[in-house]
């Protein structure tokens, strides 16, 4: 019998799972894609929010300036990169400065600190590649950028050392009430468990339905991003928000912790969960809104494009807390942006009111700190000479255009709720998310996957499931294992 | 720091031509680094036939053509490391360079020739909407996997783009039992190489969609089908209503190569917009002292046998830059690429004391019929050559000779041009 169920491996799932690991509690997170983070935590905009944007007295506005300040202890017992980039909401018309006024007091609502309306001068001194027709912005002190996927998989990590089972490919069919537990079904098998935390993002809805007539409903809303290539690290520092306007809800550019340029996100609401898919119509207004911001885009340079979905839900607001009509079965739902920001302090929070409910000890052994892959590229050459020395793996780079090397890889895959596929290797590493997008290191990458996993080529997949890479081998049987 | 004379960075074709001419011409304390565990580069890969008609007057494969130089490499005692990736370069020609049993290496070098060749456009460039499957490669990918891995990607074959990889991955294809639905171009014309149009697309029935393009992608896993558009000839947008669904596995792009300059930035060389390589002049030096540039790297070949002829070159050049035999402080003058020319290498020339034919190569913009070539300085014209047909697929190379250049050595600039009838 466990303690605890987490359904649901994203962001909010997994640093569930790490605050709950604090706890003496028998732990397990059941996830129903081929890896942890393939949801709306792998497709987002990366910030960690100020706070002044949510509304004041909801839980958004509380548990973001929250999360907000516990987002530097997080990274740093976690070694996730994040930086402190500030964010800056523009506009483009003198007309609109009493809006950044009205923001900026809705933010000290919020007690968001450090809070500032800057003018023109100030504004372009600070970011001289914006374009010329912002006039002033609300300067946000507080804001950051940080790696969504790092985290999560910091998280996972952090909560497996410390004792949490991850299942993958582990769909939750159905939760039934068993005597004096529930009894979760999956695709990984049935679990007793006395409690449950319903982490599952844009499906929180249906699994809350299993167990509790107090509905709600995820109304899912895509957003499509361009990235571009390094080359523009340096051509903004801050987030750049646009103050919504009636012609658009504000798109905007970002560096990211990892040296790309991130345009967007649109908001459309759409009906499929599950439909990722860019349009034509949504790059082409991210393109649009996004040149407000910064002139002259250069497309030449855009990487790659991606949507994501936001779990917006019908209460708007973050659903959080035991379900009235079930005991013991906690939602964790509509958790949109800033879900993100939030997330240790919900998970904090949550995982508090979940121990109290089941009387949990403090777990004496839980460790905090968990150490990241070491990163290749970020080395200097007295590190880069050791690393070598200790494992020669180091000195053979597959990812060329991010510096991945062959040890990072093997240990991506070696990690606690280690990677499977290649997208969790590109995931954890960056392998093949830099300008030539996998074009060169693809067929190594499965050759590692096949060798460490002891797969054959034709199994590997780019994300679970039907995603396989390969067709069928040219000359002999399936013996034929990486030529 | 280990020093060398002559480093060069890319054991492919151009890379082992520079190394071989810089031999020949008296180079002794050489080095060929390449990222790949053999020499080769990516001819390895390409097992089809056509190359070396013009160096050896014989129809090799790739891996032949490769191994001709390679032999010569090993004949001439070079020494050369494989799995080698060099991660800096300084302007000071400082190079640092990791593999497994050396470690992490430092080079001083006299001379450096770059020859790191290309990379291809991927999905994401073009921002084709849809959804992010698996079974969307790159040629050239692709072209690895069945020809080096043997192992084939998939079953029902669209392709985008008409490049020449592209092409060649068409009959590839075919030839191993796929099914290759349709090669979808945006542009008017292909940007791959007559023949390859012919004896890779028409031989085998294989549609070529000009003013057409990819618009949708669908398959949620796997991918499963393409939508493909015909596209208006100026806008390059779509056109409601031409939507055509094609039910496959496999999407192969072939939409562009791009010179792998990631290193030349690092050490602070200039680079030129048209071309994605450094900006040179008719040594092939780029703008940092003693470091030269050739092939892919320099600008995107259409044949071998071209990359191999200016590779020599840099080969002998960096060679006499060592020996500090080559000609300094020469006045120079930039290359203008005019009306129907991309990208024209050199950017720029020294004519002071011309003693030797200079080569101009570029890329037509358009398909022109019955045109003509020209190079002009300001009023005088010192090279005219007409042609039946000019293809943004095939290259013009051009040799401006030192009595034409004698001629102009005051004029401020030289323009190449083409003049279509």
């Amino acid at each position: 019998m466990l303690d605890v169920i987490i359904i649901g491996g994203g962001v909010i799932g997994c640093s569930v799972a790490r605050s709950l690991a604090r706890y003496d509690l028998k732990i397990a997170l059941l996830e129903k894609a081929a890896d942890i983070c393939e949801g709306q935590s792998k497709a987002n905009t990366a910030i960690v929010h100020g706070g002044y944007d949510a509304k004041p007295h909801t839980l958004k506005a509380k548990y973001n300036v929250l999360g907000n300040q516990m987002f530097g202890t997080l990274c740093t017992e976690l070694d996730v990169p994040l930086k402190w980039n500030t964010s800056l909401v523009v506009c483009f018309s003198e007309d609109d400065i009493p809006k950044l006024e009205a923001l900026k007091k809705q933010g000290e609502i919020n007690e968001v600190p450090k809070l500032r309306i800057i003018g023109r001068e100030e504004l372009h001194k600070r970011e001289p590649s914006l374009s010329p027709n912002a006039c002033a912005a609300l300067l946000v002190e507080t804001g950051g950028i940080v790696c969504p996927y790092e985290l999560t998989v910091a998280n996972a990590e952090n909560a497996a050392e410390n004792g949490v089972l991850f299942y993958r490919n582990a769909e939750v069919t159905k939760i039934e009430k068993g005597d004096s537990c529930w009894v979760v079904k999956s695709k990984a098998g049935a679990f007793e468990t006395k409690a449950v935390v319903n982490c599952a993002g844009l499906y929180s809805d249906a699994i809350n339905a299993m167990v509790s007539e107090d509905a709600f409903k995820i109304l899912p809303r895509r957003g499509e991003y361009y990235i571009l290539d390094k080359k523009y690290a340096d051509v903004f520092h801050a987030s750049v928000f646009q103050l919504p306007t009636k012609l658009g809800k504000g798109i905007l550019v970002s560096p990211t912790v990892d040296g790309t340029v991130l345009i967007g996100p649109t908001a459309e609401d759409i009906l499929d969960k599950s439909d990722i898919r860019t349009t034509p119509q949504g790059l082409a207004k991210a393109l649009k809104f996004g040149s407000l911001t910064w002139e002259n885009i250069p497309l030449r340079d855009v990487i790659t494009t991606f949507s994501g979905i936001r779990a917006h839900s019908d209460r708007d607001d973050f659903i959080l807390g035991e379900a009235p009509d079930a005991p013991l079965f906690f939602n964790a739902s509509g958790i949109e942006s800033p879900g993100l920001t939030s997330s240790p302090a919900i998970a904090r929070d949550l995982a508090d009111l979940v121990a109290e409910r089941l009387d949990a000890k403090e777990n004496p052994n839980f460790n905090p700190i968990r150490k990241a892959i070491p990163k290749f590229r970020e080395m200097d050459d007295l590190e880069r000479a050791k690393a070598i020395a200790a494992n020669p793996d180091y000195a053979k780079i597959v990812c060329r255009c991010e510096t991945v090397t062959e040890a990072e890889i093997r240990e991506a895959i070696r990690r606690p709720v280690g990677a499977q596929t290649i997208d969790g290797i590109k995931r954890r590493t960056r392998a093949g998310m830099g300008r030539c997008q996998a074009g060169f290191c693809t067929p190594r990458t499965i050759q590692i996957l096949c060798e460490e996993l002891n797969l054959s080529p034709l199994e590997i997949t780019k994300f679970g499931e039907d995603s396989k890479l390969l067709h069928s081998y040219l000359f002999g049987k399936g013996e034929q294992r990486h030529a | 720091m280990r020093k060398v004379d002559l480093l060069i960075i890319g054991g492919g074709p151009a890379g082992l031509a520079a190394a071989v001419s810089a031999y020949e011409q008296g180079c002794r304390d050489i080095l060929i680094l390449e990222r790949e565990d053999t020499l080769g580069g990516i001819l390895r890969q390409c097992i089809h036939n056509g190359f070396g008609l013009h160096t050896f007057q014989q129809e090799l494969t790739g891996p032949e053509y490769a191994q001709k130089y390679i032999d010569r490499v090993i004949d001439y005692q070079i020494p050369y490391q494989c799995n080698t990736m060099v991660i800096e370069i300084t302007k000071e020609k400082q190079v640092t360079a990791v593999n497994r049993s050396n470690g992490l290496q430092h080079f001083q070098a006299k001379a450096i020739i770059l020859a790191m060749g290309c990379r291809e456009r991927p999905r994401g460039a073009l921002a084709i909407p849809g959804w992010r499957c698996s079974g969307i490669y790159t040629a050239g990918t692709a072209q690895k996997f069945v020809n080096l891995e043997g192992i084939m990607p998939g079953a029902r074959v669209v392709i985008l783009g008409s490049g020449d990889i592209g092409l060649i991955m068409a009959r590839r294809m075919t030839f191993m039992g796929a099914k290759v639905l349709a090669c979808v171009e945006l542009l008017p014309f292909s940007s791959g190489l007559k023949r390859n149009i012919v004896q890779c697309l028409d031989d085998y029935d294989i549609p070529l969609l000009l003013n057409h393009t990819v618009v949708d992608i669908a398959g949620r896993e796997r991918l499963e089908g393409v939508t493909v558009a015909q596209v208006d000839p100026e806008t390059k947008r779509p056109i409601a209503g031409t939507e055509q669904y094609y039910a496959c596995d496999t999407l192969l792009l072939s939409v562009g190569l791009i010179p792998e300059n990631e290193l030349s930035r690092m050490a602070g060389i200039d680079l030129c917009a048209d071309t994605g390589g450094p900006s040179v002049d008719e040594n092939l030096q780029t703008s940092v002292s003693g470091v030269f540039s050739c092939g892919n790297v320099l600008h995107v070949h259409d044949l071998v046998d071209f990359v191999s002829e200016e590779a020599a070159k840099a080969g002998a050049k960096a060679w006499r830059y060592i020996t500090d035999t080559l000609d300094k402080n020469l006045k120079s003058m930039p290359i203008i690429s005019g009306f129907g020319v991309s990208g024209a290498v050199p950017q720029k020339i020294h004519v002071g004391n011309a003693d030797q034919p200079v080569t101009l190569m570029f890329r037509p913009k358009n398909v022109y019929k019955n045109a003509k070539v020209c190079v002009t300085a300001g009023e005088k014209e010192i090279y005219r050559h007409s042609s039946r047909i000019l293809t943004p697929g095939e290259m013009v190379s051009l040799k401006l000779t030192p009595e034409a250049l004698r001629q102009i050595s005051d004029a401020e600039n030289l323009t190449v041009k083409v003049e279509a009838s």
